[in-house]
């Protein structure tokens, strides 16, 4: 474990307000005031926050319909991000986004996708404007397991390899595919990477629901793709997804006990706290203190949402060109 | 003014404005061909044409030679667009919308609006339409009205070589995803081009290339031509036409049609897509909508029939609206009541 103190913390804190992000919205929809479709990334945050601790403002990302993990993790401001999906006009989209369509193109975040698969075409132009750029930055895709048997997805990644785009690929592997299990629809009965690998990409595998795998991991796949002359390159992490495909799925796919079991030993803060403690790099009282922070910034995101400006029938009309 | 093809038009537009501004990328199917063969780069050039001698010029970073991957090339075009640069994607015909749409209609166009308007999206996807290739049912389609039925959208077709240079300097300065439709039988027209590099066309501002006092005649590309000559045929019977081009479908200069057909009374639209929710069904309303008192015949919308583009010569020319049957609707106008 080579990070310090400081990088613990804050990697800790990331991944911690995200799940709390989610916790509240799962709880908040349930009263109705939120409208429309919210997908929760609770349970991946290791991932996300793996990922970007790596990631400068000049790295791109593009996400997903559950995408509010990955705009946290880059960056995205949390009570921004809390207003835009109560649909406020105050709200990062003025509210013309909404949970799946969360985008702040300064901080390097160019947009949740509510088109499963859409995202990883839009990553290779910005890793082909990457590699022109010459800088060493990159693009990376989040892509779930059911967005990796999207045909956008194979055209992308040929692309990439094609054109030696500064773009990653990154596969959460969820083993979910909205309400369909992972060892049904991908039909290679074997693993994501193992497609992308067969596409000429070099790839990694790692554990999800640990954020040291995830940060590890990364490190050498960015300073793979990092280096001028490699290209593109591909990553699967095997994860777990706590809640249903979106706020209100009834879960009806899911075995006896598997809800339990996943938040009991699949949990990605669970297991960073025992890592870091059985360590002795942090304490129990570190944490607990963030813990209390973050809990508190959230509770305030939702108060600052509630207290929000509505927007207005004239605001339809603003941010795009008419001339009817 | 030099005299110059609709398609080298394109190809030098897209040269001065590569050297212009290094942001511009120009990136589809065979732009460059010849890649990865033993001809080597620019065996090819591009299948229309248009883009010969940039790969040369600017090099494969800025000269994307792509595979046959549609909507890889629409989406790359997209994540370029949000990165800052100004891409110029080549869809090679204009039927393969049909594959792409997802990242055309859903991403391009609507990144602006969703993401509230913090962010630009300047890519210019150029594409080649239309029939009078005996091409058939899947290389021969008009698509404009599909496209300009999409907010986000601004839709250009133009019709002449020095429109095509006005117009797609204008695309490629626009800060909006545009659609540049170019027609595949005006490849090779020839027409006088001004050689000035800053030489632009607004988007919006119809262009009026027969003047009359009879009928109002509302096209644009191909058929834009056929309408020219109907009415310097019926000139010679001393009847006049106002043969208005759109030169964009999306922004639509409403106030130059309304203009004519408070003169006129009398409005045909000639559109070479098919007739349900089209161009000229929509033009028809909008005057009825608008200029009701003036008319003095019904508006007449002069479209293709509602089926595929057929193959043979002889079902090809009967699809089309030509310059007989667009003499024959200005006759028919004239003759109500």
């Amino acid at each position: 474990m080579q990070l310090s103190r400081e990088a613990l913390l804050r990697a800790y804190r990331q991944m911690k307000v995200i799940r709390e992000f989610e916790e509240r919205l799962h709880t908040d929809i349930q009263t109705g005031e939120i409208a429309g479709f919210t997908h929760l990334y609770c349970g991946q945050e290791a991932v996300a926050v793996g990922v970007c601790e790596h990631l400068s403002v000049e790295d791109k990302i593009v996400s997903t319909h559950r995408g509010h993990g990955h705009c946290l993790a880059k960056g995205c401001d949390v009570n921004g991000m809390m207003k835009e999906i109560w649909g406020s006009r105050e709200g990062l989209c003025k509210g013309k986004g909404g949970s799946m369509h969360i985008a702040d193109i300064d901080k390097g975040m160019l947009g949740a996708n509510g088109i499963v698969g859409a995202g990883s075409p839009i990553a290779v132009g910005a890793g082909i404007a990457c590699k022109i750029d010459g800088k060493g930055h990159v693009a990376i895709t989040f892509s779930g397991d059911g967005a990796c048997n999207q045909g956008t997805t194979f055209e992308a990644m040929n692309m990439a390899v094609v054109t030696k785009a500064a773009t990653i690929f990154v596969f959460e592997n969820n083993h979910y595919s909205e309400h369909t299990g992972f060892e049904y629809a991908v039909g290679t009965q074997r693993d994501i990477a193992s497609r992308a690998e067969a596409f000429g990409m070099k790839v990694w595998r790692g554990d999800g629901t640990d954020f040291f795998s995830v940060f590890e991991t990364m490190r050498e796949v960015l300073e793979y793709v990092r280096t001028p002359g490699n290209g593109p390159a591909a990553v699967e992490f095997d994860t777990e997804r706590f809640f249903g495909h979106f706020e209100g799925d009834p879960q009806r796919y899911r075995g006896p006990g598997e809800l339990d079991r996943i938040r009991e030993f699949r949990d990605c803060l669970k297991n960073f706290r025992k890592s870091v403690t059985d360590a002795g790099v942090l304490d129990h009282a570190d944490l607990d203190a963030l813990d209390a922070e973050v809990l508190e910034a959230i509770e305030e995101s939702v108060r600052q949402a509630k207290a929000a400006d509505r927007p207005t029938a004239e605001d339809v009309l603003t941010d795009v060109y008419i001339s009817y | 003014m030099p005299k110059m093809m609709y398609r080298d038009a394109v190809v030098t537009t897209i040269a001065e404005e590569m050297a212009r501004d290094e942001n511009v990328v120009c990136l589809g199917e065979d732009i460059v061909g010849g890649m990865g063969t033993p001809g080597g780069p620019e065996a090819i050039g591009g299948i229309w044409s248009t883009s010969t001698g940039l790969f040369g010029k600017f090099g494969a970073d800025r000269v994307i030679d792509t595979p046959i991957s549609e909507s890889a090339i629409m989406g790359a075009a997209a994540g370029l667009a949000l990165s800052g640069k100004r891409p110029i994607a080549e869809l090679m015909f204009a039927d393969f919308i049909g594959v792409s749409l997802d990242q055309i209609w859903n991403q391009l166009a609507k990144f602006r609006y969703m993401f509230g308007g913090k962010t630009k999206c300047p890519a210019v996807i150029r594409m080649a339409y239309g029939a009078g290739y005996n091409a058939a049912a899947q290389h021969s389609q008009a698509v404009h009205q599909i496209l300009t039925g999409m907010p986000g959208l601004k839709v250009v077709m133009p019709s002449t070589p020095a429109d095509v240079k006005g117009l797609l300097r204008t695309a490629i300065r626009d800060d909006d995803p545009v659609i540049f439709l170019e027609h595949k039988a005006l490849y090779g027209m020839s027409g006088e081009v001004p050689d000035d590099p800053e030489y632009m066309i607004p988007f919006g501002h119809a262009r009026l290339s027969r003047a009359g006092q009879d009928v109002t005649i509302v096209s644009t590309g191909l058929l834009l031509g056929f309408c020219e000559a109907v009415a310097d045929r019926l000139a010679a019977e001393g009847i006049g036409c106002d043969v208005i081009d759109l030169r964009t479908t999306s922004p639509l200069d409403e106030e130059t049609i309304l203009d004519s057909v408070e003169v006129t009374g009398r409005l045909i639209v000639v559109d070479e897509a098919p007739p349900r929710c089209s161009l000229a069904g929509d033009i028809c309303a909008l005057v009825a909508e608008k200029a009701f008192a003036a008319l003095k015949a019904p508006p007449l919308a002069v479209n293709p029939p509602h089926t595929p583009v057929p193959f043979a010569r002889e079902l090809e020319s009967a699809y089309l609206p030509s310059v007989d049957k667009i003499e024959a609707a200005v006759r028919k106008v004239l003759a109500y009541r």
